[in-house]
């Protein structure tokens, strides 16, 4: 298995978005909906996800109701909302915009040569 | 939607405290439960998995702060910190939050009081259906009297009303059975609840279709306060026949709740229809009497899509066409609207502009308050240095000090201003039911709305803020690293600091306020104490309206002789007089044209002066002590057979005649060509309600030739007022027990006269004194805190033998100085200001020796008693216990 990569800061809200995007979620299972997409590469602090759900409930992107998990217990679960769901798209492009000149960057080769 | 789910996270966050942090505790607990779970499935020990699930979440109490702080709840949770700590520090500095919320209420109280009386006369509208088209018509000088035709040509001719009323206070004797009562009651045209748009609350009220010419409507209509208080709300009232001035009259109907009539200051009694005018008034119809002004108000509503200046154009064509129409009646006539409840601009205009003058000393107040408790709170952040210091150096951060800073300020602001508004309240309270004319149903209605509490509240919160702000730059680049290592914040001595110019500027704005409050109050003494034409003391004013029992004009005069005669043969009384109607300086007054004796066309751009009169008896002069300088005054003799005589003042000799001598013997005329000989001419005097009016010309026939119905006796008497009262009052039960009247003395009655005066001087007065307190609060502060900032110092000097004289001056030298120039710069202001006072309040100038010396001495106390504890303190420093403390 390959070292995990560590999140870039910044990162996590975007990651969750994008879970939760997919259809309801409880803290948990946001965890592993990240971790299976990114196939464990990347390391998550589970601690740091809690005020990061926080966070974006705050901020109007998520909603979350009581439900029942698949163990018929109580947990929390998560919905985007539509501010969220714009919210994600703007992250999305930012980020692919942003990547794209990284990369660029990254593999410019000297002029001379 | 964002800022709701904002409010609903923060909201579920704060509210639910409890349940948000069982919820956060289960759903953490839940994470790691089902993580552990399947750490089990994949064949770890559940032992094993559960320590592993703890320790790869992380710090769980980490976690929930920071979910906390996500959500807004340590903001909120460090502000009620800061509250509670601020209370903490106030508690443990009594003296300082009882000096400064204290000085906060004075001055919140004071902009409170203000405010309410600005708020309840000008600015809530009238309580009356959309009140924004509702004007009054009056003329550029802010009368609104009219004569009842020119009130229909106007009603009739205009474009821009869609209905014109007309109104006039009278009084009548109100007979309902028992004994006949004086009341005030208001005749209106039979539009006038139509055009107000006021509804019955029982029976009916009366229109335009109930007037069919002179007394045809002998109806009344009642307010629901009056029909309340006079009828105890007896719903039988309606269709009940009451005599009024002894005239029957039926009571038809009672107005809506809400209905207070037109004016603000004086709430409606009842309503008869104005075409009944001549059985309340007496005497001839007037309604057909175009150059007599009597009817005081008219108003309606403005079409929509008239605009002010149209409406106004439109009348003044009207006013145009009567005086093209009517020459001999009507002169130059140009018209003004005004608006509100005060009735247009004559009351409204001295009115607004006194309230203006005491909103922006009050607002002076709460500045010089402001200034008083910035310096009170930078001295305590100084003081606070070292603790603030060690927050800082402990690592708090300086938004966070500063926010603790202000929550301090805000508190002492809130609880201040609570103390200012409730204080306040009661004093509007109190207002509320001052009755400052006792003969008047006037009221002064100033209750406060939301509008107050909340202008309080801003108030109270903008002047927090404001005082609250003065520390600021002091800890902002307080250095914690010095100040622990100096233990100090504020250098000692030394170059003026901005503390300095703060109360230098607060003490200027003091003396202001009590230089003004004495030119007030001196100016009002000088008034009272004035020349009025006439000598106010020992006289008893005896106000009866002989049309009010019943008496025909024939029988009035005989009657009139008869009551005079009574009061002649109460002992101690020295004379007798009679004048109609209204006793100069009183509320009302009547003003006519006269003309010279060659003027042949007689209208009014031909006049040669505009003259207050009046008809007085033969001892009319002798009794109000007025001093005849030529000729003779009036006998019995002088009446309607004999040829038409006049007592003028000596303005108007002068202004008709050119000199005095020359206007014996002489002849002038009135509108309606009579010809009238001086006879004799008395000194200047006041005549109408205000103080600062300028000269006018006066003068006075003989009653027998121009009779009234209502007359004032003018009794003469060094006796005991309340005795003398009685006895005239037991003389006129004699002669006719059904005649009402009022009896007071002079000085009483024109207390109206002098009310503007008397309010300003009254209101100054207050204010001088608030001033004079924040002086020595802030100058207490100020000294106070020097002398504890230099105990050491002080101590070391009095340690080498210093003399109590250079202590002083090193301890209160600055305050001394400070309060010195802060006067003198004050002083010089307020003389400066002085001159807009000078318009209300009469003989008021700065420019008198008394005023100068008196403001002097005032702020000389306020020092002294500002410093005498400071001084004190100072002088029993005992350099050995000191030494020992450090």
């Amino acid at each position: 298995m390959d070292k995990q990569l560590e999140l870039l800061q910044g990162t996590l809200d975007m990651l969750i978005l994008k879970a939760v995007s997919l259809g309801p979620l409880h803290g948990y299972g946001i965890l592993l909906r990240i971790q299976q997409i990114s196939k464990d590469r990347l390391e998550i602090q589970q601690g740091s996800l809690y005020p990061a759900l926080y966070r974006l409930e705050h901020q109007g992107w998520i909603t979350s109701e009581c439900g029942e998990s698949e163990n018929n217990r109580k947990a929390r679960f998560y919905r985007l909302t539509s501010p969220g769901k714009r919210r994600l798209q703007v992250e999305t492009e930012k980020w692919n915009r942003m990547s794209e000149v990284i990369v660029g960057i990254l593999g410019a080769r000297s002029e001379e040569a | 939607m964002r800022l709701w789910s904002r409010l609903r996270s923060w909201s579920r966050a704060n509210m639910g405290r409890s349940r948000m942090e069982s919820e956060m505790d289960a759903e953490l607990t839940f994470h790691m439960d089902a993580y552990a779970n399947d750490l089990v499935r994949s064949g770890v020990p559940r032992e094993e998995a559960m320590r592993r699930a703890r320790l790869e979440f992380g710090g769980i109490e980490r976690a929930k702060e920071e979910c906390r702080d996500a959500t807004g709840v340590t903001f909120v949770e460090s502000i009620a910190q800061d509250i509670r700590y601020g209370l903490r520090m106030l508690r443990k500095s009594p003296s300082f939050a009882v000096a400064s919320v204290a000085t906060l209420a004075l001055a919140i109280g004071a902009n409170t009081v203000a405010f309410a009386a600005l708020n309840a006369l000008i600015l809530r509208p009238v309580n009356l259906p959309d009140p924004q088209s509702l004007y009054v018509v009056e003329h550029p000088d802010g009368w609104g009297y009219q004569s009842y035709p020119n009130y229909l040509d106007i009603r009739d001719r205009n474009r821009s009303f869609a209905g014109l009323a007309t109104d006039n206070i009278s009084q009548a004797a109100l007979d309902t059975g028992q004994n006949p009562s004086r009341e005030f009651l208001f005749e209106a045209s039979g539009n006038y609840f139509d055009v107000l748009g006021i509804q019955p609350y029982l029976g009916r009220l009366f229109h335009a279709s109930d007037e069919a010419g002179p007394n045809s409507a002998p109806y009344i209509v009642l307010t629901y306060n009056f029909w309340q208080s006079r009828f105890q709300g007896d719903p039988h009232v309606i269709g009940r026949t009451v005599l009024l001035d002894k005239h029957p009259f039926t009571i038809i109907g009672v107005t809506q709740p809400g209905f207070q009539g037109t004016l603000s200051f004086f709430p409606g009694t009842f309503y008869v229809p104005i075409v009944n005018e001549q059985q309340i008034e007496g005497g001839d119809s007037l309604l057909n009497v175009r150059g007599s002004h009597w009817i005081s108000e008219e108003i309606g509503h403005l079409k929509s899509g008239v605009t002010l200046a149209q409406a106004i154009a439109d009348l003044n064509s009207i006013g145009s066409w009567l005086k093209n129409t009517y020459p001999k009646e009507v002169g130059e006539t140009t018209f003004r609207l005004g608006q509100g409840a005060l009735g247009g601009d004559l009351i409204g205009g001295p009115t607004k502009a006194f309230l203006a003058a005491l909103m922006l000393l009050a607002g002076m107040i709460l500045l010089a308050a402001c200034a008083n408790l910035g310096s009170l709170f930078a001295a305590r952040a100084a003081d606070r240095s070292r603790e603030l210091a060690l927050r800082l150096a402990l690592g708090a951060s300086r938004i966070r000090i500063l926010r603790q800073l202000f929550t301090e300020a805000i508190l002492i602001s809130l609880i201040g201003g609570a103390v200012g508004l409730s204080g306040s309240v009661m004093l509007l309270q109190q207002l509320g039911t001052w009755r400052p004319f006792p003969q008047f149903p006037f009221n002064i209605s100033l209750h406060p709305d939301v509008n107050v509490y909340v202008v309080a509240l801003l108030l109270s919160l903008a002047s927090g803020f404001l005082f609250g702000a003065i520390p600021v730059r002091q800890v902002l680049h307080a250095d914690p690293y010095e100040i622990v290592k100096s233990g100090s914040l504020a250098r000692v001595g030394g170059r003026i600091t901005a503390r300095d110019i703060l109360l230098g500027a607060q003490i200027a704005i003091c003396a202001v306020l009590v230089t003004s409050s004495f030119v007030a109050v001196r100016g009002l003494m000088r008034s009272l104490h004035s020349n009025f034409g006439f000598d106010p003391q020992s006289v008893m004013l005896v106000d009866t309206d002989l049309n009010m029992a019943g008496y025909k004009p024939d029988a009035q005069p005989i009657m009139q002789k008869r009551m005079i005669e009574a009061m002649q043969a109460i002992p101690g009384v020295q004379s007798v007089g009679l004048v109609g109607q209204y006793p100069p300086l009183h509320m009302g007054w009547n003003e006519q044209n006269v003309f010279t004796d060659q003027t042949a066309n007689l209208k009014p751009s031909n006049a040669a002066a505009s003259v207050i009169w009046y008809g007085v008896s033969p001892k009319y002069f002798p009794a109000a002590g007025t001093t005849l300088l030529s000729g003779r005054a009036f006998t019995w003799q002088d009446d309607k057979t004999a040829p038409r005589l006049a007592v003028v003042n000596q303005y108007f000799a002068r202004k008709v005649f050119g000199s005095v001598p020359n206007a014996l013997g002489r002849y002038f005329k009135l509108r309606d060509g009579e010809r009238i000989q001086v006879v004799g001419v008395a000194e200047n005097g006041k005549y109408t309600a205000n103080l600062t009016e300028e000269q006018k010309a006066a003068a006075f026939f003989p009653i027998l030739q121009t009779p009234f119905s209502e007359t004032w006796l003018v009794v003469r008497s060094s006796r005991d007022p309340q005795q003398l009262a009685r006895e005239i009052r037991n003389q006129l039960r004699g002669l006719d027990s059904g005649l009402p009247a009022y009896i007071d003395t002079w000085s009483q009655d024109m207390n109206g006269a002098l009310f503007a005066s008397r309010m300003a001087a009254m209101s100054l007065g207050v204010l001088g004194v608030i001033g004079a307190l924040l002086s020595i609060t802030g100058i207490f502060g100020m000294a106070a805190y020097a002398v504890s900032r230099r105990k050491r110092d002080l101590g070391i000097r009095i340690a080498l033998g210093a003399q109590r004289r250079e202590v002083l001056q090193a301890a209160l030298g600055r305050a001394v100085k400070l309060l010195a120039f802060g006067s003198g710069a004050g002083l010089l202001l307020g003389i400066l200001a002085s001159r807009v006072l000078a318009s209300i309040v009469y003989q008021a100038t700065p420019r008198d020796p008394l005023v100068l010396a008196g403001v002097v001495l005032a702020m000389a106390l306020v020092g002294l008693v500002a410093t005498w504890i400071p001084a004190q303190r100072a002088l029993s420093i005992d350099p050995v216990m000191l030494l020992r403390e450090e």
